[in-house]
């Protein structure tokens, strides 16, 4: 059984490596036939690449970004997740509230981030909350269902036996809501990564968007890729080192 | 040990016609085992959820301090399934140290569990976790929902035998609801029949049968056929007991 799974897993990989490597064989020879700095070749985009990591200030503008796509991404999950939840269980709250949400959810990105660098400046301040507002409604209607469908039975028993308001949130309320906030995790960040870029374009002077705007002003297409080659690394990373292993402790206890 | 009285005016869900519950009015004294009998949907849950301050849309007086200690087991073992049996217990009593963890697993059968999570165990051994984070709180009143539902016989011995011992410790005054009159019969000092919705009691019969019977005894099954010969209606066509008709009952008794 063992030999198997591990067989299966060897060729999964396979596939996924050949078909990853297919695309860039046929990425190479169109850039040969076509030969137009336009379309740079994937080996020129591995060389820029290594060229900004190596001279440039790849590393600098990559970190800039990954701050505050943190800071974005844990204000959007932490209010995302209060409002969801006082949504989900409070029909007043719900009431009140869910025209806002309405209006929230619609608003583009393109103008809360005009209206932030308007009212309190171009800054890092106004640059985060930017990003978060455009996560934080999503994240609240997401986890507005999955505290509606809190299971009543094993609230009642919390409260037959008298257990602290906090206590009940970490171990009966929070576990039920984890799958919720997972969904919401995983389309928050990939939200959060799109949009904090244009925010850098707008209105920072450092991050990735910044550099890209300037290389789009170069027509450096071989910088941009390498840029977006790079930040396509990062997400792979925070996938498969935070997420994943998150995902599998949190679940544990089903297998 | 603490007393328990109840007297329901009304209880109507919401959305329904008639009354789930109206005067429905007994009185435990401390320390006492008492089962009520009836048919399912009487409304016998809603009552325990009543008493228990988990319904609180009533008419009517529960006769129970606030910070009562309450244990409280329900048809299902509703344990949490992320948390251990060690975390399960913990959840309803902070302070349980490895020691007296181990050895309260021990008491129950349940010894080296503690790591396990709720979905590897068997529904009997549900069951005694759920028993035992009921009686770990020493409950001055101990509500149980037809805990022994769907169990198989030899099963559901053990866990009655299981509940006798732990309740001999703390004698916690008990309340068992249930619709299985032997399971009455073996476990409580008196029953208490309701009839359907809107359950009324039609019955308070003491059982006087010996202490530790089975549910198989010749006694328990002698009890039993009394208590038919002697109410037919009690189990079955309890619709047509008029109130009027009921009083004449708790009379003849």
């Amino acid at each position: 059984m063992m030999g198997q799974d591990s067989r299966t897993d060897v060729s999964a990989r396979l596939i996924r490596g050949l078909s990853l490597l297919l695309v860039l064989l046929c990425w190479q020879l169109l850039a040969w036939k076509v030969a137009d700095p336009l379309l740079p070749s994937p080996i020129a985009v591995v060389q820029s690449l290594v060229h900004h990591l190596r001279e440039g200030e790849l590393l600098h503008h990559l970190l800039k970004t990954l701050m505050r796509v943190t800071a974005a991404f844990v204000i959007a999950m932490v209010i995302g997740v209060a409002v969801g939840l006082w949504m989900g269980r409070s029909r007043t709250a719900n009431l009140a509230l869910d025209s806002i949400l309405v209006v929230m959810l619609n608003m583009p990105a393109l103008v809360t981030a005009i209206l932030c660098f308007i009212w309190i400046g171009l800054n890092e301040t106004a640059a985060v909350l930017a990003v978060a507002l455009n996560k934080i409604p999503t994240t609240i209607t997401n986890i507005r269902e999955g505290a509606r469908a809190l299971d009543t039975q094993l609230l009642q028993v919390g409260e037959v036996y008298k257990v602290p308001r906090l206590l009940t949130l970490r171990k009966i309320v929070l576990p039920q809501l984890y799958p919720y906030i997972m969904a919401s995790a995983r389309s928050g960040l990939a939200l959060i990564w799109k949009i904090v870029l244009v925010i850098e374009l707008l209105g920072r002077s450092d991050g990735v968007g910044f550099k890209l705007g300037t290389f789009f002003q170069f027509f450096d297409l071989t910088s941009v890729l390498a840029y977006t080659a790079a930040f396509a690394a990062v997400v792979l990373a925070i996938e498969a080192l935070v997420l994943r292993p998150l995902d599998r402790r949190l679940n544990g206890w089903r297998s | 040990m603490i007393p328990l009285q109840v007297s329901l005016k009304h209880k109507r869900h919401e959305g329904r016609a008639a009354d789930t519950l109206s005067a429905l009015e007994f009185k435990l004294a401390a320390g006492e085992f008492a089962a009520i009998v009836g048919p399912s949907g009487a409304g016998k849950t809603t009552l325990l959820k009543i008493i228990a301050g988990l319904d609180t849309r009533f008419e009517g007086r529960i006769g129970l301090a606030p910070e009562t200690r309450l244990g409280f087991v329900f048809q299902e073992p509703r344990l949490l399934p992320w948390l251990s049996v060690a975390d399960n217990l913990r959840l309803v009593k902070p302070d349980l140290d490895d020691d007296a963890l181990e050895a309260s697993l021990l008491r129950v059968g349940l010894a080296g569990q503690s790591r396990s999570y709720p979905l590897k165990l068997s529904g009997g051994m549900q069951r005694r976790v759920a028993l035992l984070r009921a009686f770990l709180i020493r409950p001055e009143l101990l509500l149980l929902d037809e805990p022994f539902i769907s169990l198989d016989a030899p099963t559901a011995e053990s866990l009655y035998t299981l509940l006798l011992d732990l309740r001999a410790d703390i004698h916690p005054t008990t309340l068992l609801v249930t619709h299985d009159l032997r399971e009455a019969l073996a476990l409580s000092d008196r029953i208490l029949f309701v009839s359907k919705s809107p359950a009324r009691v039609i019955l308070d019969h003491s059982v006087n049968l010996p202490q530790r019977r089975r549910r198989d005894d010749a006694c328990v099954a002698q009890a039993q056929a009394a208590l038919l010969a002697e109410h037919p209606e009690l189990l079955t066509g309890l619709s047509t007991v008029s109130p009027g008709a009921a009083r004449t009952l708790l009379e003849s008794v």
